[in-house]
């Protein structure tokens, strides 16, 4: 589904970076150890966490993400989203608790991707 | 092809400073988009992107100075060498299990420091070799063969 759709579902805010009608989204992963998401979050997903800091770019950039929702009511800082209109990363927010922002997805049909 | 003959034998140090969170990613970045920009198998790039990324974010939480990442592109392989001044590992061993980690909770709270980052190393390089000398410094040399 585009990048749209979980915008619209979940009326997150968009802070920055991407086109929404084109960046498509394959899958979740959502973890606030910045280890576990570079090692098994793949190209396509969209990273749910509570971190906020500037460190979250440099991960969704190089891991070709979809988009980082940063949730729980937490906002980035300037810095950050800065940081993420430079690389291009798509950056949203959510009032939602994360466990309800995953919840949606994957009743919107996203999974773990495989690949 | 042509561009891949070109870069082949590059060879590139990037500067990494100690404590810088806000550039802290940026050498991974610039290794990624070489080589993207060479042809490198996406599978491969991904395992060499999370590797220099874990040993960039060691550089900036552990050593005291920074340190030097060294990208050197051969046609049969990709190799990483990361070196620093100190302040070393005491034990190495310890250092490779999953968990272990001298990280503060700082540091932690920023979802770093939680042991993973030589265990993530070592299941995405092809060879991993770490030597180290408390007081002195570390290097780690990663190899990632190109087929």
């Amino acid at each position: 589904m585009k990048l749209r759709q979980v915008v619209n579902e979940l009326n997150l805010e968009h802070l920055c970076g991407g086109d929404l009608d084109s960046v498509e989204v394959t899958g979740g992963y959502t973890s606030d150890l910045m280890s576990d998401v570079i090692a098994k979050a793949k190209k396509g997903d969209v990273w749910i966490t509570n971190q906020k800091h500037l460190n979250i770019v440099a991960v969704a950039s190089l891991l070709n993400l979809a988009g980082v929702i940063v949730a729980g009511g937490l906002r980035p800082d300037d810095a950050t989203i800065e940081k993420a209109k430079e690389e291009n990363v798509s950056l949203f927010v959510s009032d939602l608790p994360a466990f309800e922002v995953v919840g949606r997805l994957y009743n919107m049909g996203l999974r773990t991707n495989a690949g | 092809m042509e561009v891949s003959n070109r870069a082949e034998g590059l060879k590139e140090t990037y500067d990494v400073a100690g404590r810088d969170f806000s550039s802290a990613g940026a050498a991974s970045s610039r290794i990624k988009r070489i080589l993207q920009q060479i042809g490198v198998d996406q599978g491969i790039i991904r395992r060499i992107a999370v590797s220099s990324y874990e040993a960039e974010m060691n550089l900036v939480i552990h050593a005291s100075n920074g340190g030097r990442i060294t990208l050197d592109i051969s046609p049969d392989a990709v190799t990483i060498l990361v070196e620093d001044d100190g302040p070393g590992i005491t034990d190495i061993k310890k250092a490779m299990q999953p968990g272990y980690s001298t990280a503060s909770d700082e540091i932690r709270e920023m979802g770093f420091g939680a042991g993973m980052g030589l265990p993530n190393m070592q299941s995405c390089a092809d060879e991993l070799e770490i030597s180290s000398e408390p007081g002195v410094g570390t290097t780690l040399k990663m190899v990632f063969m190109n087929r």
